[in-house]
């Protein structure tokens, strides 16, 4: 990603979107819509001062919202650009309120609530089309009970958990355990403000709050509104209290989860959803399995999937290996079902294929490898560029043209394409830029000719 | 990270310690630069994750910053202690303290070197006539470039040469392989040697020198790059099943078969998949042995609807988008799946096939007028020969090994060799196109450029008095970049600086210390291991 901001032949237009493309191979024009970010590009060095000072916090996407960050911000930490852009749809200033915080911490005067989208012409000899898939959204499943369960996740949102720098730091803390914990929070803050009322009553009357409240629970100063005010106060403060006891008893006994649950062909190879294989997420799930074991290594993962497709270079020898050594358990069978049992754990009914019983299993989470989906707006970026789609909606090519297009000069690699891991589509990406590079650089023998 | 940095502040020459959360992000980089600018650094010794990605990204950085980027060492407390120490943290952290330490005593005494620039030459060679490799030909001719095309056997095509129809579409292999043929013969830029071999090559990027024995004798050729597309062998399987290649035959048989047509006295097809692989011997699955199952399953239904096909599987690897719809084509053909656990496999006899049905539980005998065996791709027996010949490696189930298996899946190690196809993992069709294209994308790079930067890190003849031309170094040296030279001082080694690879082994050999590595001098070394006994 580096390379790619970094590269002298490389003009990177991030945060844009490609509106028309007119003329053909050779000789494309191509009108790209550079959105407002209410940052200068030019100006706006990635230092993150205005990201510290916002003080409003949104669901951050890039930990698929199992964390946060500010309404102006950078995607993630390495992105490149580095450039932060505010996001309309929270920033207190372009909704109407008073604000602008940025705006004063910015030092480099980057920081433009005026700012407007950009539109640019580019004229380009080929054109490669690399918009990757969106991760399926399991809810659409109603047996697999997604966010009604709040210990089943999606890969991805599993993906963050597991790493250091996401939202807990790479230990597998629950999702249901995580909203006790910031319930805590919220009443810890909540008692703290409460506390801070309570001491000024007392120091205004010099006298305990537990004393007087005892006193107006007998019958005393009940007609008095200031008093009648502090002993709401105080009650108040006692249930907040006892919740807060009882909320951190429950929390004493959290642990990290450690009997995992993988579900392989969550809408792939499934005739409601996507019939095809997605390919990855048996090694995905195998990946996260293995790294969540060296974490913890009290960790057993268990991975019902209909086939297991371990196909590529190690791995099937990694597939074994996990077995071996990380405590992963390979069952054959399509799960049916997730329920909720005790203590927020997910119950797995599924029929084990090769012992031939329905069984239910209790897990401490469960991971949905989700199916490669084709990206949303994928309809609509093949009308611009003209390309035809298959029936999925995968950008169409051919078994010996693998990365060409329906339009020449227009090329696809990666999941835009169907779906593949990381090795394939490098290698197709360097495919793309082989057929792009074939049209887009004449020829030495034709540059002479285009001289004489 | 806190007590790294502050202990990091108490070591000798360090003036400036920074702490960033991704040294690597834009902003980590930037801090970089204007370290070297503010304090005016005139040593950066970055300690975080691995140099095998991000040295040059550092070291490029120091040169925009104005610092010779040789004057940057990294120390890879990541891989070294982080990961490797994920359980004893305080002892991982004392770790990391003392390759710091040394890292920062070495970087110390570095020395700015200048890269050195060497010329390209305009011409590629591809080791290999199938799919793979005329891909790859066609694709750099098209781009202009000069190709070399070496085959062993007569003809062009390789695996084409023995397949009836493609999936998932079914065109016709033999088409396809005119077609491809047509265009590398027709095509001026590309030289082709069939019933030729690579026998030996010398060089190194840019301006390598090949020995091609071919028909009529060896022929010594300069060539910029090196494609390797030796694609791999379907392996037989004596002894297994029964195999005779009449009754019991591999899938890849069947291809001739099916091309002949199908007798039509044969009404039961049995297939079994893995067979020779995914055990002990060869551990791997071999990726396309379940699809051409498959195909072929469907072929014979489309040319006898009443042929019987059973496929006795273990996991149908029927990945991705065309596979899984030409799987759930099959089965609506009428194809059967009988899945069988690999400690019962199916048991051959006389005029049927025994096996356990392990999803039925029970057993079944399947009448056979025909079995099928899927055996998988093996590299070629000579793939060690050429893996020695081009000095690259092989993996541990003798295919060739990429440089990086997630970043550079086409590129070795060693510049300007690149791979595609079946030499380095079974691959089909659209795989095989995919890769031949993306390797001739990667070998075009350096061709276009025209030449390439290569790194000074390199042996040097620091004491030339003291070097008394014995030649050890020379016969040692495994790139050729060393050779005596007779000058007026006696008998001299002389490094080929763009052939050394800094590998040092010379400089461990010469017992008179005369060469030395740039950036690993006995003195930096010595400096570091002094550090850390401190």
């Amino acid at each position: 990603m580096l390379d790619v901001g970094r590269h002298p032949n490389i003009a990177l237009l991030a945060y844009s979107e490609v509106e028309k493309v007119d003329g053909q191979a050779g000789d494309f024009k191509v009108t790209v819509r550079r959105k407002r970010r209410y940052v200068d590009e030019d100006k706006c060095t990635g230092c993150g001062a205005c990201a510290e000072k916002c003080p409003t916090m949104v669901p951050d996407a890039f930990n698929e919202g199992l964390g946060s960050r500010s309404a102006i911000y950078s995607y993630f930490a390495q992105g490149i650009p580095s450039t932060h852009t505010i996001d309309p749809d929270f920033c207190r200033k372009l909704n109407g309120k008073k604000c602008g915080i940025c705006e004063k911490v910015c030092q480099a005067d980057a920081i433009n609530f005026d700012q407007e989208d950009r539109i640019m012409e580019l004229t380009v000899g080929a054109i490669i089309i690399a918009v990757g898939y969106d991760v399926f959204n399991p809810s659409q499943i109603p047996e697999y009970r997604y966010r009604e369960i709040q210990n089943v996740v999606t890969a991805i949102e599993f993906e963050r958990l597991l790493s250091a720098s996401g939202p807990t730091e790479g230990h597998l803390d629950r999702p249901s355990d995580r909203a006790v914990e910031a319930e805590i929070a919220g009443f810890e803050k909540n008692l703290k403000k409460s506390k801070r009322t309570l001491e000024k009553l007392e120091k205004k009357y010099d006298e305990a709050s537990a004393q007087f409240y005892n006193k107006y629970q007998q019958g005393q100063y009940q007609d008095d509104e200031d008093l009648k005010k502090w002993a709401d106060r105080y009650a108040a403060y006692l249930t907040v209290t006892k919740s807060l006891d009882d909320l951190k008893n429950k929390a004493e006994s959290f642990s990290v989860a450690k009997r995992l649950a993988f579900i392989q062909c969550v809408g792939s190879r499934d005739f409601r959803f996507y019939p095809f294989c997605s390919g990855y997420c048996c090694m995905h799930s195998i990946k996260e399995a293995i790294i969540a074991h060296e974490h913890e290594p009290e960790t057993t993962s268990t991975i019902f999937g209909m086939d297991i497709r371990a196909v590529s270079k190690g791995f099937e020898e990694y597939k074994i290996r996990g077995g071996n050594h990380s405590n992963i358990t390979y069952v054959r069978g399509r799960v049916a079902e997730i329920t909720e049992g005790p203590g927020n754990n997910p119950v797995v009914i599924y029929e084990d294929t090769q012992k031939r019983q329905v069984e239910s299993q209790e897990f401490d989470m469960v991971i949905l490898a989700t199916a490669c989906a084709p990206t949303k707006g994928i309809v609509e970026l093949a009308k611009v560029f003209g390309v035809e789609l298959d029936e999925y909606n995968f950008i169409r090519t051919s078994p010996l043209s693998p990365v060409d297009t329906t339009i020449p000069g227009i090329f696809v690699c990666g999941c835009a394409e169907s779906p593949m891991d990381v090795p394939e589509s490098v290698a197709q990406a360097s495919s793309a830029a082989e057929r792009a590079a074939e049209i887009a650089i004449p020829l030495e023998s034709e540059k002479e000719k285009a001289v004489a | 990270m806190e007590a790294l940095s502050d202990y990091s502040e108490t070591l000798p020459n360090v003036t400036f310690v920074q702490r960033n959360l991704y040294s690597c992000s834009e902003g980590g980089i930037n801090e970089i630069k204007n370290g070297i600018k503010e304090q005016n650094l005139n040593r950066v010794v970055v300690a975080s994750c691995t140099p095998r990605t991000h040295e040059p990204l550092f070291r490029s950085s120091c040169e925009e910053a104005g610092l010779n980027p040789y004057l940057f060492e990294m120390v890879n407390i990541r891989d070294q202690c982080s990961w490797v120490h994920m359980r004893e943290q305080e002892d991982g952290t004392a770790k990391a303290k003392d390759l710091i330490r040394m890292g920062v005593a070495k970087a110390a005494l570095l020395q700015p070197q200048e890269s050195i620039t060497s010329e390209v030459c305009a011409r590629a060679l591809v080791i290999g006539g199938g799919i793979a490799g005329m891909t790859a030909s066609t694709a750099l001719a098209r781009r202009g470039y000069e190709v070399v095309l070496v085959e062993k056997e007569e003809n062009l095509g390789g695996m084409l040469n023995h397949l009836n129809k493609l999936g998932p579409t079914m065109i016709d292999a033999n088409d396809l392989m005119e077609e491809k043929i047509q265009e590398i013969v027709q095509h001026a830029n590309i030289t082709v040697f069939t019933q030729s071999r690579v026998t030996a090559v010398q060089g190194f990027i840019g301006k390598f020198e090949a020995d091609i024995e071919t028909q009529s004798g060896v022929k010594k050729i300069d060539i910029g790059v090196i494609l390797m597309a030796t694609g791999g062998n379907a392996f037989v399987p004596e002894g297994l099943y029964g195999y005779d290649g009449q009754r019991v035959i591999t899938q890849l048989e069947m291809e001739q078969l099916l091309k002949n047509g199908l007798d039509s006295d044969i009404k039961n097809v049995v297939m079994i998949q893995c067979v020779g692989s995914r055990n002990q011997e060869r551990p791997y699955c071999s990726r396309i042995c379940c699809q051409t199952a498959v195909k072929n399953a469907i072929l014979i239904k489309d040319h006898n609807p009443d042929t019987r096909v059973s496929i006795i599987y273990r996991d149908m690897q029927m990945y991705g988008v065309e596979n899984e719809e030409m799987f759930r084509d099959s089965k609506a053909k009428g194809v059967r799946y009988i899945h069988y656990d690999p400690a019962r496999p199916p048991q051959m006899e006389s005029d049927q096939v025994r096996v356990y049905h392990s999803l039925l539980g029970r057993e079944m005998a399947l009448p056979m007028d025909l079995v099928v065996l899927s055996t998988p791709l093996v590299a070629p027996e000579d793939a060690g020969i050429t893996s020695q010949i081009l000095r690259v490696p092989v993996d541990e189930n003798g295919f060739f090994l990429e440089g990086h298996v997630k970043l550079k899946p086409l590129d070795f190690a060693t510049d300007g060799i690149f791979l595609c196809g079946s030499a380095r993992f079974p691959a089909n069709i659209r795989e095989t196109v995919a890769q031949g294209l993306g390797a001739a994308s990667r070998a075009s790079i350096p061709l276009s450029r025209g030449s390439v930067v290569v790194e000074p890190i390199i042996s040097v003849l620091a004491d030339e008095d003291a070097c008394r031309g014995c030649g050890l170094c020379v016969a040692l040296c495994p790139y050729g970049a060393l050779e005596i030279r007779h000058t007026e001082k006696g008998r001299k080694v002389h490094v080929i600086d763009v052939a050394c690879k800094g590998c040092g082994v010379c400089a461990a050999t010469c017992y008179q210390h005369a060469l030395t590595i740039n950036s690993y001098t006995d003195q930096q070394l010595e400096a570091q291991i002094d550090a850390f006994l401190d």
